[in-house]
């Protein structure tokens, strides 16, 4: 790994110097994980347990004419089969999306995309549940399927949702931001305007462990216990409570540990719900766990938006304005997961990090016979696309003007001065210090030096590409009062308990799927009140045990739970401060802070320390008036705004002349996330991320050919990054707090998936500038850059 | 977790027995030793087999010895052990190149040479090798052995000359006196399979000129050796200039289908590209000196 000279030695290594608070210390949760004593869902056994499989539908697009299940009933060791009729007698065959659409849960009158849910085996064992799935006999009549998502409008295109009262096309939504008048008033009057069309293709978030459940439900008590893939156990539950008609008292979610989630784990998975089917038909536990391939054709997608940008601008290289229209294939259901009145998420960030006088976007959602899902794959809400839209475009305009992308870039940001700053779509950026993050990434990445390198291998014929991307991103949904997920408020809460000998609980609404939660809430609960990291237990995952919120998702867990727990915790303090006050026969007003102990004033040597101050709340110390005998405190935190972390990065790529084949050759990430809580935790962060950015950049893709078969849907087709496809990466930054968080944190969960993609296409068009090269669309795999090359840049869908 | 349909595993402790188990369960039984390509088509359930016999306890088919002219190598033989081999590199460069490009070392620990020819998946790098080293084989029944070349015993995409009954049991290699071989792939990723690959031997007269030449193409729709591609060089001094007229040659033999991994004239490109290219690696390691200035592409 890079070491760079601002980068203190890992002072985790020595327990001596472990920080009590924020600084580097090794994760709490890694000693389970490196051994091998991690509890997925897939771990999860309970006595009587059966287990559940999907028979899914071999084509993108048909009528069910008949489902035969007598043979698999036949089956020794089947327990139960069950189709879309028999949901439909419990009126379960329909589950509402998390975007005011429905899913089928089992297809019932029709398929509509290739890999569907079409009817569920319960059964002894897993074996046994696939073995019974070939038993099934369907006769499918096929229909023609709706791929390419540019023709989804056309008139006379087979309609996918006849099941929707008065649906006559494949169209979802338009949704617009910005003034477009005003916007096209400065195209009309600009000097330069570029104009591209940049599409971001289907991706997969692809976590490690796929989805599945356990579902237990005691037929006695009516209690259902149901062990989840999840990232938002309580929206689960009350969703369950909605869906299924269970009292939502009688419904417990676990999330144990999870194997990533990127997004893929935020909404309800048919296969959760036949799970639960599964357990109140049979009366046993049932364990559905999907393999690699259901996980990639059936779960929810990522991007898939192809988009017309445009920019204005000066011919000396000011930037006026940015317009686009994007063209959003949302798959078979409009099933992606954001906010209520979002229905493109946060795109309208596509603004960017530049000060602007106008921007207009607007987005059209269609139908088509393909996966639902849409925003996955650590986006922030399509904060990725926009990022990727406005970075490719500044580029392309560098171009057209030909200037450097860095200077073009420096020249147009918003200054320090302007925040809060208001953009021309309605978002309010909290704070900003652009240039020197932009100077420091340039600075470690020797930019001048890269120059004159390329130069010196242009004049050789061989291709080198640098390429730059600025991101601003806006995380951590969200106020209240605008931001909702099928009605609930997206505020999170926070539980704090100091046991009586001043060891700590800490419970939390969120629930990691490999972020570092039981490591980063510690930290954030020992900064405010000075109790050692390893002294504090982090609960999460069960909302049996932990206060209700949203989950983890667009980058919100620091932003939104870390504010609750500092909150909660300062609370604590201001307990601690009465009873210490009472315990020291002095006022609260007189006694002073300092990490983990109140003093009085003028007399450092007499005070007491969180722990004699537990034990005196727990204890028999006279506790003065309104004060109950307890260190614990809650707090559900609403936040007043979202938070804009950003970033500079640099990519330079090697591209062989002769194969297409691009080489990352180095990746600079200077990062900006405001108070950095565990700064190991945002390398392991912003790593992973560069690593998704360059899979993204370079192979990741799920295609789909004309009769809709997926093919993507293996990881022998759908390629993600090995070690070998990725750089060292050399991480730097620096630290603007968010002013309106209670600890300054910004959030840094996809910065780098966000940011990255960017900067890897900019460098590789930039090493294809000598074929006169303005864009190419993602993947940039050997072919596809060869064929750019030729003159044919063609996008991939 | 992908599970495969139901079938029954027994492990072979010799070639007879192995041979034996073969003809005991008949023509639904499959031997397994890395088992890269069947399990996988097993858990998809694309594969079916009754019965696996396993070959893993095999000893005396795992074994890489020179033997006068000929390097013998063993059908189980990991592409670890190949790749480690300080001999194989040294007399076959080639197989160096192409087990660095097989795969990731995860594999490549458990993956055979015997395995990997059997298969004889169309991208499947070991075929072109054996190709171009010009390797014999040797299959082995309960009748005895055969010992056949590669043309007759590769015979297209998943098929070989290796009968249900039988067990490719070696892979011969004749040693040739300066010669020089090469192999390069073009992946989308690495473990992918290739988008294609070339390989090449050159064996050099006393002059200097080409005594002997062979190419290869994986992954290019070509069966065999690219023999006109080849026959140019016979003769010549290794220059651009031939090495151009082979890889035109050898583009022109490619008959490649379109996928995910790129479009026709794309492939065919790479198999000009990288016949040139593994052409100038053989020379160079078959001690060629200065190749003659080029004005060819």
């Amino acid at each position: 790994m890079t070491e760079l000279a601002e980068r203190p030695a890992n002072p985790a290594a020595t327990a001596a110097d472990r920080p009590i608070g924020f600084g580097r210390i090794q994760r709490k949760e890694d000693p389970r994980f490196v051994r091998g004593r991690g509890r997925y869902v897939d771990d999860i056994v309970l006595p009587g347990m059966l287990h559940g499989a999907i028979l899914r539908s071999p084509m993108a697009h048909a009528r069910l004419v008949s489902i035969d299940t007598t043979e698999a009933l036949a089956h020794p060791k089947v327990h139960a089969v069950i189709t879309g009729r028999d949901l439909e007698g419990l009126n379960l065959a329909w589950a509402p999306t998390l975007s005011a659409d429905v899913q089928a849960v089992l297809a019932t009158a029709k398929v509509r995309f290739q890999g569907q849910e079409v009817a569920f085996v319960v059964a002894d064992d897993r074996y046994a549940a696939r073995d019974a799935l070939e038993l099934i006999d369907v006769e499918y009549e096929e229909l023609p399927p709706v791929v390419d998502v540019r023709r989804a409008l056309d008139p006379g295109a087979p309609v996918i949702r006849d099941d929707k009262e008065g649906q006559t096309d494949n169209h979802i939504f338009d949704w617009e931001a910005g003034d477009r008048a005003e916007t096209d008033a400065v195209f009309a009057a600009a000097e330069v305007v570029v104009s591209e069309e940049v599409v971001y293709p289907r991706v997969h978030p692809a976590p490690m462990e796929t989805c599945g459940a356990v579902a237990d439900y005691d037929p006695v008590d009516g209690k259902l216990t149901l062990y989840e893939t999840t990232q938002a156990p309580h929206a689960h539950r009350t969703l369950f409570a909605m869906v299924a008609g269970i009292p939502e008292h009688k419904i417990r979610v676990i999330s144990p540990d999870i194997g990533g989630g990127f997004g893929n784990k935020v909404g309800i998975y048919p296969g959760y719900i036949l799970a639960v089917v599964g357990s109140i038909v049979t009366g046993r536990p049932v364990k559905w766990m999907e393999d690699r391939s259901e996980n990639l054709m059936s779960t929810s997608f990522a991007r898939d938006y192809v988009m017309r940008g445009e920019v204005a601008a000066t011919r000396d290289g000011k930037i006026l304005a940015v317009r686009t229209q994007v063209l959003a294939d949302h798959g078979a259901f409009n099933a992606t997961a954001q906010p209520t009145k979002y229905p493109a998420g946060f795109f309208s960030i596509f603004t960017g990090s530049y000060d602007l006088q106008a921007a207009h976007c607007s987005v059209t959602g269609v139908y088509t016979n393909k996966a639902p899902g849409g925003v996955a794959y650590a986006c922030s809400f399509r904060v990725t696309e926009a990022v990727y839209l406005v970075e490719r475009m500044v580029d392309v305009l560098a171009a057209e003007l030909e200037m450097d992308p860095a200077e073009l870039r420096l020249r147009n940001f918003i200054r320090p001065e302007q925040f809060p700053y208001k953009n021309k779509t309605g978002w309010e950026y909290d704070s900003g210090d652009y240039e020197p993050t932009m100077q420091l990434a340039l600075r470690m990445a020797g930019y001048e030096e890269l120059r004159r390198e390329q130069a010196e291998k242009r004049s050789r014929g061989e291709l080198m590409g640098i390429g730059l991307s600025f991101f601003t991103e806006t995380v951590g949904a969200g106020p209240r009062k605008h931001m909702d997920i099928v009605g609930l408020g997206m505020a999170d809460g926070a539980e704090v308990r100091v046991h009586p000998t001043g060891k700590a609980v800490v419970r939390l609404s969120v629930q990691s799927q490999g972020q570092g939660h039981e490591t980063t809430f510690a930290q954030i609960l020992a900064e405010e009140l000075g109790i050692p990291p390893e002294d504090i237990d982090v609960v999460h995952g069960d909302t049996d045990q932990t206060p209700f919120g949203l989950g983890t998702y667009g980058s919100r867990s620091t932003p939104v739970s870390g504010g609750a727990v500092a909150l909660a915790a300062r609370k604590v303090k201001e307990k601690a401060r009465a009873i210490a006050a009472a315990m020291l026969e002095t006022r609260p007003e007189d006694l002073e802070w300092e990490k983990g102990r109140w003093y009085v004033k003028g007399d450092p040597g007499v005070g007491k320390t969180i722990a004699e101050i537990a034990l005196g709340a727990h204890g028999t110390v006279e506790l003065p008036e309104g004060i109950d005998g307890n260190l614990d405190a809650e707090v559900t935190y609403d936040p007043p705004n979202l938070t804009f972390p950003f970033g500079a990065y640099v990519c330079v790529v090697d591209v062989d002349r002769g194969t297409g084949k691009v080489h990352v050759r180095r990746f600079v990430a200077v990062d900006d996330c405001g108070t950095r809580i565990n700064p190991m935790i945002i390398e392991g962060q912003v790593h992973g991320g560069l690593a998704d950015g360059v899979g993204m950049a370079l192979m990741e893709f799920i295609g789909f050919d004309e009769q809709g078969n997926n093919l993507g849907g293996s990881f022998m087709d759908y390629l993600i990054p090995t070690a070998m496809e990725v750089p060292d990466w050399e991480t730097g930054h620096t630290v603007t707090p968010s002013p309106h968080h209670p600890i300054g944190a910004k959030g840094i969960g996809e910065s780098a998936t966000v940011g990255s993609p960017p900067a890897v296409v900019n460098a590789v068009v930039d090493a294809l500038a000598p074929f006169g090269v303005r864009h190419m669309d993602m993947p940039c795999t050997p072919a596809r850059v060869w064929e750019a090359m030729q003159g044919r840049p063609t996008p991939p869908i | 977790m992908q599970v495969p349909a139901p079938f029954d595993y027994v492990r072979a402790t010799s070639v007879a027995d192995a041979l034996d188990l073969l003809e005991r369960h008949g023509p639904e039984s499959r031997v397994v030793a890395g088992g890269h390509s069947l399990l996988p088509m097993m858990k998809l359930r694309l594969a079916r087999p009754e019965w696996l016999i396993d070959i893993n306890d095999v000893a005396e088919l795992d074994h890489v010895t020179r033997d006068g002219d000929w390097l013998r190598v063993g059908a189980l033989t990991r592409h670890a052990t190949l790749l480690s081999s300080a001999l194989v590199g040294e007399l076959f460069p080639i197989v160096h190149d192409a087990e660095r490009v097989i795969a990731d070392p995860v594999v490549r620990n458990r993956g055979t040479i015997g395995g990997s020819l059997g298969q004889a998946d169309p991208a499947e790098d070991l075929t072109t090798v054996c190709d171009v080293l010009r390797a014999r084989v040797v299959v082995t029944g309960r009748a005895g052995e055969r010992v056949i070349g590669m043309d007759e015993f590769h015979r297209g995409p998943y098929e070989t000359a290796c009968e249900q009954s039988e067990l490719i049991t070696e892979v011969r290699f004749p040693i040739r006196p300066r010669s020089g071989s090469a192999y390069e792939k073009v992946e989308r990723r690495v473990g992918d399979w290739a988008v294609a690959a070339a390989g090449a031997l050159l064996v050099l007269a006393d002059d200097g000129t080409v005594a002997d030449a062979t190419i290869g193409l994986t992954a290019l729709g070509l069966e065999g050796c690219a023999v006109d591609a080849a026959a140019v060089l016979l003769g010549a001094h290794p220059s651009e200039e031939v090495f151009a007229e082979a890889g035109r040659l050898a583009a022109a033999a490619s008959s490649p289908v379109e996928d995910q991994r790129g479009p026709v004239d794309y492939k065919r490109h790479l198999a000009d590209e990288l016949t040139r290219r593994v052409l100038r690696s053989a020379a160079t390691r078959a001690g060629a000196g200065v190749l003659t200035a080029t004005t060819g592409g």
